[in-house]
């Protein structure tokens, strides 16, 4: 298993605690349920084989309560150690936290990077990149059915709502890139509905920021050009937005950066030169029921579209 | 004064009713007033609790063959990564049909359906309260099976879970009929249910035999009393929600539409305030079974029989307090959940002085007999601790946060439903079915099934835990090859075909055993409760003369039985009502005899409910024939009265419809 997703290999002090949290469950569940295997095979052996084994009702009532009781105890251990690992992950709000805005559709993540100057703000898709050790604050919202934003390394889940904004917190300890997934039923296409994170190094996230704060490149070979003019006359600037060209639409994910993203479609393929003429071509076949249609882009459309979207990093 | 006195049955010491020539003339005789006739059209117009359990429980496992063969398709997609066996739309549909029929169509039904047959045998009544609504119920419970199933061949089958959860499954986003499907489903079992349980009700409590009070019931009719309650509790929160999901979709109302200030989170609560309760209407009768079978095989009876009561209410009662733990993800504040928590983790507390009590039963066994329904028992203590223990864990909000929702939880539940269900009914149904069909099951069959059965599910089931843990989420039709979810997902397709084979076995052994099976005998287990007190299979007034009962075990102390009761008339068919508590004789009470009315109102409602998800006018107009049925089901007729005599031969349309 490539624990990319793991509950067990927590990457952020979130994540830590829980899997904390399981190990001790683990370890209490385990021990009860050989407790309880081994009452029941030796009652069975000595049921069986003694004609009658007599032991008061009161004995045994004695020794149900007593078992009763020590479950109680352990419950309510439970609870508590519960309880207070709950009310730490409720305090690892940070007023210097980094805010990003993350807006679920049916089926891609909309992620845009706070900042009170409009100019500043990065909005991208599917990707999101962290700075390790600093706190991260997701807003989450919903613009059509309920999802669920899933981190397993960092964090656990949290619903996003049409109507409501929730709250999710959480700290990349350690570099690295993980996988989160959708993890509320959202239909069609719920299963390819992933996003990767990637943890970076404090100035490595910084040079990100900014890269991605500029608007798109723009063409230096005819052919890009082409592109260009492609997507700006087409179908895809209805839906599309690429910073700096006349492509503005909302409805689909952000492609100013298309080309330093790794995946397409939510996580669904590799985004290599491959893939993307794949998907371009015909985005139906790799992910049924997407919400982009084929565009019908000529084979020479589709080559100086490419040859654009390359230039995008 | 004096004559109303004479009416009442009374206990009498001698009586030359009791001599054989005399019972034997009085059972000829029963057998002609409690006789249905012959022909189609008295098979159609049933309304005896066994023949009406016997088909509720066939056509519950019809629905469970169905919703297994889905499962397996399942196991088969996901057995490949990036699989193209089935398309997302039909994995979809599949999986939501899946839990549908579980729940909906297997689940609860057939546990009722163990109640419609057993709790009038083993309360010693002739019959079951409201017999003709009770064949009601089978039909609607029957016409929304099969509505669901063609709608499904016509690719309209649910597509958003069992769940439904709006806005998915809303005007705006449900495309089609899919959704209405659904909850228009969830409206005939509602009926069903309801029904069952109000019958189940009334027979435990005022049709007892007499000395049969309170805390001489056996703990399954205890189970069942308790199941009913919480049906009757729980059902009005679904219908709620499903009535109101049916309005949004086809009158535009706005109950989860939050941009008109509905909620879709309101949906979940009045969901899960209803589905959790669900949960434990399911395992509840289980665990009465268990009781029973485990008595039965350990000859002594159950320790602990007020702490068994008092825990199963206790579950009752706390699990309708815990139904949040199954939205600790949208959001809600810390310290409701927190109670939840408590509250979800305290619910364990019964059920573990249960599974103590058990365990001291066995321990002091006079003898133990590993039969093979007791194997299925025992399994509880390997399969469902392990299910109950992972609930404790899922009851966690932080740790629920991060399982919530994955293969994780897939895990915990089947290990809860088939180790804490499945795996009881099936012992359940071996164990009765002697009393059933007159003929035992082999054994060696039963093993063989059984064993096949423990190894495929803990081979399906456990690695799920695992692929939870390493973030692989539910209802997902396939997954990346990099995730390197494959092997596992692999081996609990491996352990799917195990569980196909077992259960191929079960109903081999039941299909040979039908003609080939050792006769039973009226008690062929030795067991202590009034069914094994009459033949196998019972006759259709069940008993005669009328038993009493002066202990909680009345076939092992029925030497402390007072005298039967006599009184009840032979030739119309007569039960003797009881009082609440102590189930002393109150009157006599007449049965209505077969009927073709409750099928005809039947299948008025299911057009009604049909029509009404796709034309509001629906409601109105299929109200009338609904109506005109009732009006005949009720109006007095003096073939009514005769047919209260009996049928003699073959039954006409004309006296059906009386």
């Amino acid at each position: 298993m490539s624990h990319l997703q793991s509950v067990i290999h927590p990457a952020g002090i979130q994540a830590a605690l829980v899997s904390h949290l399981w190990w001790i469950l683990f370890g209490i569940c385990t021990f009860v349920w050989v407790a309880v295997a081994i009452a029941a095979l030796i009652a069975m052996r000595r049921g069986h084989r003694a004609a009658s084994v007599d032991l008061p009702e009161s004995r045994i009532g004695r020794n149900v309560a007593f078992a009763g009781v020590a479950t109680t105890i352990t419950l309510i251990a439970i609870i508590f150690e519960s309880v207070v690992i709950g009310r730490s992950l409720n305090t690892l709000k940070a007023p210097d936290a980094l805010r990003i805005t993350v807006t679920a559709n049916q089926w891609w993540w909309d992620v845009q990077y706070e900042n009170p100057v409009p100019s500043l703000r990065v909005t991208t898709a599917n990707e999101i990149h962290i700075p390790v050790g600093r706190p991260v604050g997701f807003n989450l919202l919903s613009n059509d059915v309920i999802h669920s934003l899933w981190i397993p390394n960092l964090q656990g889940k949290i619903d996003l709502v049409p109507g409501r904004r929730n709250e999710l917190w959480l700290q990349a300890d350690r570099p690295g890139v993980y996988r989160g997934q959708c993890a509320e039923y959202c239909g069609l296409q719920h299963a390819k509905m992933a996003l990767v994170v990637v943890a970076d190094p404090p100035e490595q996230f910084e040079y990100w920021l900014t890269a991605n704060r500029a608007s798109a490149p723009a063409p230096v070979t005819p052919e890009q050009q082409r592109g260009k003019d492609v997507i700006e006359k087409g179908p895809c600037a209805m839906c599309h937005t690429i910073t700096g060209t006349l492509a503005g639409g909302r409805t689909a994910p952000d492609l100013t950066h298309i080309a330093s993203r790794s995946t397409l479609g939510a996580g669904s393929i590799p985004n290599t030169q491959g893939y993307l003429a794949g998907w371009i071509s015909d985005p139906q076949s790799i992910k049924p029921g997407n919400r982009m249609p084929p565009p019908g882009l000529a084979s020479d459309e589709l080559q100086a579209v490419l040859a654009y979207l390359e230039t995008l990093k | 004064m004096m004559a109303r006195e004479e009416k009442k049955p009374r206990l009498v010491e001698r009586d030359t009713r009791l001599e054989s020539d005399a019972l034997g003339r009085e059972r000829s005789l029963l057998d002609a007033t409690w006789s249905n006739g012959r022909g189609l059209i008295a098979w159609m117009a049933e309304t005896d609790h066994k023949a009406i359990g016997r088909r509720y429980i066939v056509t519950a496992f019809g629905f469970f063959a169905l919703g297994g063969i889905l499962a397996a398709l399942m196991r088969i997609q996901l057995a490949r990564p990036e699989n193209t066996f089935l398309s997302p739309d039909l994995y979809n549909q599949i999986f939501s049909m899946h839990g549908t029929t579980m729940m909906f169509l297997f689940a609860v039904p057939v546990v009722l359906a163990m109640g419609v047959y057993l709790v009038p045998l083993m309360v010693g009544a002739r019959s079951m309260a409201f017999p003709r609504m009770l064949a009601y119920s089978y039909w609607m419970f029957l016409f929304g099976g099969i509505f669901l199933y063609v709608m499904f061949f016509l690719n309209t089958g649910p597509d958003n879970g069992w769940f439904s959860y709006v806005p998915l499954a809303g005007p705006e986003f449900g495309y089609g009929k899919r959704a209405d499907v659904w909850a228009q489903l969830i409206t005939f079992t509602e009926v069903s249910g309801l029904i069952v349980a109000t019958c189940l009700v009334c027979t435990i409590f005022k049709m007892r035999t007499p000395g049969m009070s309170l805390h001489r019931m056996p703990l399954f009719v205890w189970s069942m009393l308790i199941t009913s309650f919480m049906v009757i509790f729980a059902m009005p929160s679904i219908i709620i929600a499903s009535t109101c999901l049916i309005m949004d979709r086809l009158i535009s109302t706005h109950f989860f539409n939050q941009a008109e200030g509905g909620d879709p989170l309101l949906w979940q609560h009045l969901f899960w305030f209803f589905g959790h309760p669900e949960v434990y209407i399911i395992f509840l009768p289980a665990l009465g079974m268990m009781s029973e079978v485990i008595s039965t095989s350990a000859r002594r009876k159950v320790v602990g029989y007020t702490e068994m009561v008092l825990s199963m209410s206790a579950t009752a009662f706390i699990g309708f307090g815990v139904w949040v733990h199954h939205m600790f993800s949208t959001g809600l504040p810390q310290l409701g959940q927190s109670f939840f928590t408590a509250a979800s983790i305290m619910i364990v507390i019964p059920t573990a002085i249960q599974t103590f009590n058990w365990i001291g039963t066995i321990w002091t066994a006079r003898r133990l007999q590993i039969t093979v329904p007791f194997l299925y028992m025992a399994s509880f203590f390997f399969i469902f601790i392990i299910g109950g223990l992972t609930g404790v864990m899922l009851a966690s909000v932080p740790l629920d946060r991060q399982v919530h929702d994955t293969f994780f939880v897939v895990a915990h539940f089947h290990y809860v439903l088939i180790g804490g269900s499945t795996f009881p009914l099936l012992g359940g149904i071996f164990f009765w079915f002697p009393k059933i069909t007159g003929r035992m099951l082999n054994r060696r069959i039963g093993q063989v099934s059984f064993w096949l059965l423990f190894v495929g599910f803990n081979l399906t089931f456990f690695p799920m835990h695992l692929l939870g843990l390493d973030g692989m989420p539910r209802r997902v039709y396939t997954y990346p090859t990099s995730m390197g979810w494959h092997n596992l997902n692999l081996l609990a397709s491996v352990g799917a075909a195990i569980i196909f084979v077992s259960l191929l076995v079960y109903l081999v052994n039941i299909i040979v055993s039908l003609r080939h099976g050792v006769v039973a005998g009226e008690n062929p287990w030795g067991a202590s409760t009034l069914e094994w007190a009459t033949t196998s299979p019972p006759p259709p007034y069940n008993f005669a003369p009328q038993l009493t009962v002066a202990s909680s075990e009345p076939l092992w102390h029925s030497e402390l039985a007072p005298p039967p009761i006599v009184g009840l008339a032979a030739d119309k068919r007569e039960v003797l009502v009881t009082y609440l508590l102590d189930a002393e004789p109150d009157h006599r009470y007449p049965m209505p005899g077969p009927s073709l009315w409750p099928l005809v109102a039947a299948v008025a409602t299911s057009v009604m409910f049909v029509w009404s998800i796709f034309q509001a006018w629906g409601v109105v107009w299929g109200s009338i024939p609904i109506f005109l049925a009732l009006v005949g089901w009720f109006w007095p007729t003096k073939t009514k009265e005769r047919l209260e005599q009996g049928v003699r031969g073959r039954m006409t349309v004309s006296e059906s419809l009386s």
